[in-house]
């Protein structure tokens, strides 16, 4: 028998491809054979199908409600019978029949709700199993028009750009700190950072808890998460090269997106609990929102009170960790759903463990280059700090 | 039914609106649901026809969408169907009366295109309702054709080793029960293997008629089994009616002429839940507990029954229209314990 490497060039490059799709053809045989043949039939028979019905989410219309619901199951379902509140009532599914695993569907019942009271809908399937949504209290949802936009914009704003920007208002007064000053304020910021990362986290697992099996909710978010860490990874390391970058505007800009991703999941949050009528939005909390984030804006001016940044890259700061608040309570109030909410979380989580690390090279850069320690006590009181002040101004918003 | 003047799209989905809108309770919602329905088309039967199973959206207002498959189980069949058995005279001179019973695993649809495992008698949930007469001899050839155990214990009066509790027949096995017919009445049937729940709700259920000797006066006979599903096994009832198909008398009317006498053998096997119940509207009926004795116990319109009780109910509509009737228990009624009489002359 001739070996791979005595043959010429080209058939030695063939054999490698083909070693490469061997596997593939008794796989496809074995692929058909399940399909084809019935090899389980040894199984037990008279298996009942186990059906799984996952209500992605509920839209209390004017004249009734609408379920967007996925197949989460392994075997095709059909919706036979609604409920809502112990009585059949009339209903449509779109699209009609059958449901396949992973298809998705819309369920719309036309229904004389009563205003802020709750409502239990119950689907019933071919096999007389049920799936139930409540509606905790029913109230119009948000439809999308210029006057919700703007309502939901404004939501953002609040709870994102109005606290960084008042943040950034303390950068010329941080600009007369010394060294251990700033250590401080950097420490500071680790603690926040590290807060909103547990918070991130947190949400993002609650959300993954909701969803479907199939879709493997925790495992999505720990991949999101790490997806984004590499990804911010790399870009720094490639923004590191560039010329004429400063470092400290870069570490200043990587704060910000780290920061505006979380902003992006609490705008998602906070939009989707404002649409389901499970927040209010008072002065209480928008004031709230503002002490809560309000070291946000801190934050991110830290590493550049020795530069020389102009107002607008400022202001430019500020648009970048705020205004993603806008977009999540967009999305939040008009599209939630549960994956996306999952993804951004898990995205936003990743990008801080990035910003985490790198202020906290900074403050050791800093401190080596005078010869001091990092960990002084100044700078484990401004840590912890920054994890207290999180917490205690969450009271106001959660 | 016919439905030959009406176009079902002229009832439109505005109109189950309104009609929803316009009930200020369930019951009063159904009833104004056909109100509108009889507004809209000429045909009262049609439209509600529409309303219910024509609907092209099969959207809005109470009740189930679609309509099941009668070629396999037919509600109104069933209500009007007495099993008399096969009728000999034994060597001494009795009539003896004789049905070969099976029991057999069936799915069965239970609403709309939901499909329930059931258990049954002869295929059919509830079983065929056994007619015979008073001091009969009755013998009941049992094979069980399932893979569990089952049994045939039948209420009224006989021997301890008739009763079907005892024995149990096993899977592929049979057993005659043999017995008189007494006392007159309505009377139960029903499977007495434990656990009794589930041996009860599987579907192992029907109504035994014994006539008083010459039997009663003629009518308009019905025999109604309130039951009820319980879909997901949750020990909670999914799905009410009588006559297993939940809502069907809503969806067709049963059809019964003006001022003829109609009696109604109504047997109460409902699992899991403690009460339930028989409203007639727009009349009142004579009630005739257990049917055991020819005197009228109580003029009503409204009788409350535990599991196991049965009634005899004699009544006569006396105007054209559609009577309705339900479990007064509201959400029996709106999970599918509902109907119709349709009067005509």
């Amino acid at each position: 028998m001739k070996s791979a490497a005595s043959l010429p060039p080209l058939s030695r490059r063939l054999a490698e491809v083909l070693l490469w799709i061997l596997p593939l053809i008794p796989l496809g045989a074995m692929i058909l054979w399940m399909f084809s043949g019935d090899p389980l039939r040894l199984a037990p028979q008279g298996l009942p199908p186990i059906e799984e019905l996952s209500i992605q989410r509920s839209i209390v219309t004017p004249d009734g409600f609408e379920l967007e619901i996925v197949n989460s199951g392994p075997d095709p379902v059909t919706i036979a019978q609604v409920a809502v509140d112990d009585a059949f009532w009339g209903f449509t599914v779109e699209p009609p029949g059958v449901l396949p695993r992973l298809g998705g569907a819309r369920v719309s019942i036309l229904y004389d709700w009563v205003r802020t009271e709750p409502h239990t809908i119950t689907l019933i399937t071919s096999t007389g199993l049920t799936f139930s949504h409540t509606i905790d209290l029913a109230l119009p949802s948000p439809r999308l028009g210029l006057r919700e936009f703007l309502a939901y914009g404004l939501l953002g704003v609040y709870v994102g750009i109005i606290p960084v920007g008042l943040g950034m208002l303390w950068f010329p007064a941080m600009r007369r700190l010394g060294r251990r000053g700033m250590g401080v304020i950097l420490s500071l910021t680790v603690g926040l950072l590290v807060f909103l990362l547990a918070d991130t986290m947190v949400e993002a697992l609650e959300v993954a808890n909701e969803l479907p099996g199939t879709f493997q909710g925790t495992s999505l978010v720990v991949l999101t998460a790490l997806t984004a860490w590499l990804a911010i990874l790399a870009a720094g390391r490639r923004g590191e090269k560039g010329e004429g970058a400063d470092p400290r505007m870069r570490l200043a800009t990587l704060i910000a997106l780290g920061i505006g991703l979380h902003n992006l999941g609490e705008g998602l949050a906070i939009g989707a609990a404002y649409a389901l009528g499970e927040a209010a939005l008072g002065s209480f909390l928008v004031i709230g929102f503002t002490l809560h984030n309000i070291t946000e804006g801190v934050g991110i001016a830290a590493p550049l009170t020795q530069a020389q940044p102009r107002v607008r890259r400022l202001a430019g700061l500020t648009l970048l960790a705020g205004s993603p608040a806008i977009l999540g309570a967009w999305l939040g109030g008009f599209a939630f759903s549960p994956i996306l909410a999952a993804i951004f979380l898990g995205v936003g989580a990743g990008a801080i463990v990035q910003v985490v690390v790198e202020v906290s090279g900074l403050i050791v850069r800093q401190s080596r280059s005078a010869g001091d320690s990092p960990s002084t006590w100044a700078n484990l009181a401004g840590f912890l700090a920054g994890i207290v002040v999180m917490y205690l101004t969450a009271f106001l918003v959660k | 039914m016919s439905r030959q003047s009406s176009d079902p799209r002229r009832v439109s989905r505005r109109d189950f609106l309104k009609a929803g809108v316009l009930g200020t309770g369930a019951l009063a919602g159904l009833a104004a649901l056909q109100r509108a329905a009889s507004a809209a088309g000429p045909a009262p039967s049609a439209a509600n026809a529409a309303a219910h199973h024509d609907d092209p959206m099969g959207h809005g207002g109470s009740g189930t969408v679609g309509d099941v498959d009668i070629t396999r189980f037919d509600p109104m069949a069933f209500a009007s169907t007495f099993d008399r058995g096969r009728v000999s005279i034994t060597p001494e001179g009795r009539r003896l009366r004789e049905w070969d019973v099976v029991a057999i695993e069936k799915e069965i649809e239970v609403a709309p295109g939901i499909w329930f495992p059931a258990w049954t008698y002869n295929g059919q949930v509830p079983g065929p309702s056994f007619r015979c007469e008073e001091g009969e001899i009755l013998k009941v050839n049992f094979t069980n054709g399932t893979s569990h155990a089952h049994t045939i214990h039948f209420h009224g009066i006989h021997p301890p080793s008739m009763d079907g509790v005892t024995p149990q027949v096993m899977p592929g096995e049979s057993f005659t029960y043999e017995f008189e017919a007494r006392p007159f009445g309505l009377h139960l049937y029903h499977c007495h293997t434990m656990p009794l729940k589930r041996h009860i709700h599987k579907g192992l259920y029907g109504a035994f008629i014994i006539d008083p000797p010459g039997g009663r006066a003629p009518a308009r006979e019905f025999v109604m089994v309130m039951n009820a599903f319980d879909t997901n096994f949750d020990s909670a009832n999914e799905i009410y009616a009588v006559n297993t198909v939940g809502f069907h008398y809503l969806r067709h009317p049963i059809p019964v002429r003006i001022g003829e006498p109609i009696r109604v053998y109504l047997v109460n096997i409902t699992e899991f839940d403690l009460v339930n119940s028989f409203h007639l509207h727009a009349g009142m009926f004579r009630l005739y507990r257990t049917g055991t004795n020819l005197d009228t116990y109580e003029y009503t319109d409204t009788v409350t029954m535990g599991q196991g009780e049965r009634h005899v109910l004699e009544f006569t509509l006396d105007y054209p229209g559609q009577y309705m009737f339900h479990a007064h228990q509201s959400e029996f009624a709106e999970l599918g314990w509902a109907g119709f009489f349709e009067a005509t002359e």
